[in-house]
């Protein structure tokens, strides 16, 4: 057990006059306890203002991610004694419009997600009585990518997307290359399309920072220069 | 009755001209049930739907271990070993003709999820892989467990929830997340729309509608130990009641065995189906004793009273109140194949890395058995029997078909969801080729929904909501849990009284408009409290025990006064009951035993 002091970032668009600003809170963590949890001690039993998203709490539905300590996570995957930190800093994701507190607007990340045709397209019909084949070995080739669970850590750690923001962004493009790599898929360069522009693949720069930030442990960036050799590749003929 | 032109539905009373919105289809839920109806629809009508998180949030995505469907892709399988598997599973409570129905379905709707792009796993021949999974047996529960559980690793729904959204993308299905329902509009028998909050700008939003789809889940979040999202409170079910509706056999919660020790959090049951084991603090495999054949692949209620039981001897690990779950024989290789959320999760909870070590598990509340009733083509039954309330469908966890009956078997659920979802799209296409017009909205609409925010963003008693919350999760657990009995039943039918006076006491801190959490979970308790004292009745009033109700006082199953169905009624605080028999076509009631 350890007194923590969180250090969250606030901001009601109701109350102008305040703007943005740093309150501090005090609570007693107890072992096993997650941020997500002290979130909601301090939101239970001190102040029912603070806001925040939250639903699953076990690291599936991708509500609570949000910046701490300075790094992008989900606060209910982050133990608070782990830190190892009697002071920790809570703020929204970087990089979106923040509407209340730690909740950000989550339009660019459905405008990114939009722009590849984030689905299946196939021109085969199916097979009418079963599925259609795909072999393990093809199966594999989309392990690290359909895990995605848009929680959006990734883009808002891109300085691509904090420069431009109709870039699409690394979730986007970790999409995108889900149905390009698989084998059922037949639509290649309606996926693609959007990914040949000024606020498109080109604009990463290989930074990594999606990389260290996804909670999943997926690798937006290796996506991406598969992308990129796909683009060349249909650009080359 | 004042009503409103359709021609002029802007004048809802109280309501802004650009919060009145008007959808062939008004869908309340964003997960399996409720987006596979959107799916369906969508391919015809205007479709919207209201999720109060984000769609992909949804809880039907924690799902985790397979969706039931006899393909017989791995070993010989039969559609009438699945129905008999969830008859049995059942405890003959499930209604036959619904059960039959869902397992000669099962097998198009996966391979349809299959080709909406579903990412499956897959066996050496290229078809959807399958695992063994409680309850799932060959040749009528004559022979072991068999492969019928259709998966991709450990996060089937998870690839479901995500492949229907995109699906939804694809046809043009217009979201509306973050958007609270808050009533529902039924006169005369005919539904005309949904009431909704607009969580992010706040504000309350008309959806008139010529058909309804509620597909809002489950209430795990009544119990204190619970493997259910946060935002899992049964808000549907309230809707409902409060429109005059019955609700059906909610005296059956489903306690999944296992759950992370303390948090609750799901334990695939896959874990058991590849080869997990359960021990006692003895390090005894316990499950001998109590379902000598099919061991840890025995149905949920059984497992749960089973692991109860050793807790309750005394016989958890260390004293304490778990067991544990080993996988460790599985092997590092086959681990991170098959279940590597489950390797994830227990390290991330509770720093066990389950390729060496048990993890610490314990019963959590998990799936609600009952629900809005409804009949085959998921239309809402306003006496609980035959009557239908027009333009008024349900699926999915918040409705009652009754395909589960007292006791659900694993990955039955997503396939309910799914296929029930996807049988009401169809109805409500059937249903609008003949309907042209939009039904009346009366013109105080709103006028409930209104005062009853108002009341709330001015609330400012003494009571805080968290500690109203939490003593209701904590006396569900304790008095209206895995065991039951009619002394801690009618405290706690008490106690619910109590804390409904207490509610009306609370005060609130956020009073803005805007993304009021606070407000929402205000809500969300005003819902768990109208519909628990329903839970608890129906468990004081079956004097039996079936399935997932189990009374210590009346240690058996009942047929003789016990085969049927509950209908429930909540007006003016005053509980009314009903009941209605269970349809029995193929298999007659018999001893249940693993």
């Amino acid at each position: 057990m350890a007194m923590i002091t969180f250090k969250i970032n606030r901001y009601n668009p109701d109350d102008e006059r305040r703007g943005h600003c740093v309150q501090e809170y005090k609570l007693d963590v107890q072992k096993g306890q997650t941020v997500l949890d002290c979130l909601n001690e301090i939101k239970w039993h001190q102040d029912g203002t603070l806001t925040f998203r939250r639903s699953c709490r076990s690291g599936i539905c991708g509500s609570c991610a949000m910046t701490i300590n300075g790094v992008n996570n989900l606060a209910c995957e982050v133990q608070a004694l782990a830190l190892k930190s009697n002071v920790v800093t809570v703020e929204p994701l970087r990089g979106y419009t923040v509407i209340k507190d730690l909740v950000v607007s989550l339009d660019p990340l459905v405008d990114g997600l939009l722009a590849v045709k984030p689905y299946l397209i196939a021109k085969t019909p199916p097979p009418t009585d079963h599925e259609r084949l795909q072999s393990p070995e093809e199966r594999e080739k989309i392990d690290g990518l359909y895990e995605c669970i848009l929680c959006g850590a990734c883009t808002s750690s891109c300085p691509s997307f904090w420069a431009d923001k109709k870039y699409l962004g690394p979730h986007a493009f970790l999409k995108a290359y889900r149905f390009v790599a698989d084998s059922r898929d037949e639509g290649q360069q309606e996926h693609m399309e959007a990914l040949d522009d000024k606020h498109g693949l080109w604009r990463c720069h290989t930074i990594f920072n999606c990389v260290e930030a996804c909670p999943k442990d997926l690798n937006p960036t290796k996506a991406i220069s598969e992308l990129k050799k796909e683009l060349v590749k249909q650009k080359m003929g | 009755m004042a009503t409103i032109d359709p021609e002029t539905i802007h004048d809802v009373e109280g309501v802004g001209v650009h919060n009145v919105h008007r959808h062939d289809v008004v869908v309340v839920g964003a997960g399996l049930a409720g987006l596979r109806a959107a799916v369906e629809a969508s391919e015809e009508f205007d479709v919207a739907v209201l999720s109060k998180v984000f769609p992909t949030r949804s809880h039907s995505g924690a799902a985790q271990g397979g969706i039931a469907a006899a393909l017989s892709n791995e070993e010989e399988d039969h559609l009438e070993w699945h129905f008999f598997d969830t008859v049995k599973g059942s405890d003959y409570l499930g209604d036959q003709d619904a059960i039959e129905i869902m397992v000669r379905e099962a097998p198009i709707v996966v391979r349809e999820y299959e080709h909406y792009g579903a990412p499956f796993s897959r066996t050496p021949e290229g078809r959807i892989a399958q695992r063994k999974f409680g309850g799932h047996t060959k040749d009528f529960g004559r022979g072991g467990p068999v492969l019928r559980a259709c998966y991709a690793a450990d996060r089937t729904g998870h690839v479901l929830l995500h492949t229907l959204y995109e699906v939804c993308i694809k046809n043009g299905v217009r979201f509306y997340p973050e958007f609270f329902a808050l009533a529902l509009i039924v006169e005369d028998d005919v539904c005309r729309g949904v009431i909704g909050w607009d969580v992010i700008n706040g504000g309350i939003h008309v959806f008139h509608a010529k058909a309804v789809l509620f597909g809002t889940g489950g209430y795990g979040r009544v119990f204190k130990i619970t493997s259910n999202a946060l935002s899992s409170t049964g808000d549907g079910l309230s809707l409902v009641l409060r429109a005059g509706l019955p609700l059906e056999d909610m005296e059956f919660v489903q306690f999944h065995p296992t759950g992370l020790y303390k948090q609750g959090i799901l334990v695939t049951e896959g874990a058991r189906g590849e080869g997990g084991y359960l021990l006692n603090g003895k390090g005894e495999r316990f499950m001998e004793k109590y379902a000598p054949e099919k061991m840890e692949l025995a149905p949920r209620d059984l497992v749960s009273r089973s692991i109860q039981t050793e807790i309750t001897e005394g016989r958890g690990i260390n004293g304490e109140p778990y067991v544990h779950i080993d996988i460790t024989h599985l092997g590092e290789e086959k681990i991170m194949r098959q279940l590597p959320q489950i390797h994830e999760l227990a390290w991330k909870f509770l720093h066990v890395d389950c390729i060496k070590e048990p993890i610490p598990i314990q019963p959590t509340a998990h799936y609600s058995m009952g629900g809005i009733p409804v009949n085959k083509n998921c239309e809402v039954l306003a006496d609980g029997k035959e009557k239908i309330v027009e333009g008024f469908y349900a699926a999915g966890e918040c409705a009652c078909v009754s395909v589960h009956g007292a006791n659900r078997l694993g990955t039955n659920s997503l396939l309910e969801a799914s296929l029930f979802g996807r049988r009401a799209g169809k109805s409500i296409r059937r249903f609008l080729r003949e309907t042209r017009e939009f039904p009346s909205l009366p013109a105080d609409a709103a006028k409930g929904a209104i005062d009853q925010v108002n009341r709330l963003l001015s609330a400012d008693g003494t009571e805080r909501v968290a500690d109203i919350k939490a003593e209701l999760q904590e006396r569900m657990m304790a008095d209206c849990g895995i065991f039951r009995n009619p002394e801690k039943l009618s405290a706690m039918f008490d106690e619910l009284r109590s804390l409904e006076a207490r509610f009306k006491n609370i005060g609130i801190d956020d009073r803005s408009p805007r993304f009021n959490v606070d407000l929402i979970e205000a809500l969300e308790l005003c819902h768990m409290l109208d519909f628990a004292e329903l839970i608890v009745a129906g468990a004081l009033k079956r004097e039996e025990s079936r399935g997932a109700h189990s009374r210590t006082d009346f240690p058996k199953r009942d047929d003789e006064n016990w085969l049927k169905h509950t209908l429930a009624w909540r007006k003016d605080g005053k509980i009314t009951f009903d009941y209605k028999p269970v349809v029995i076509t193929r298999f007659q009631p018999k001893e249940r035993t693993y």
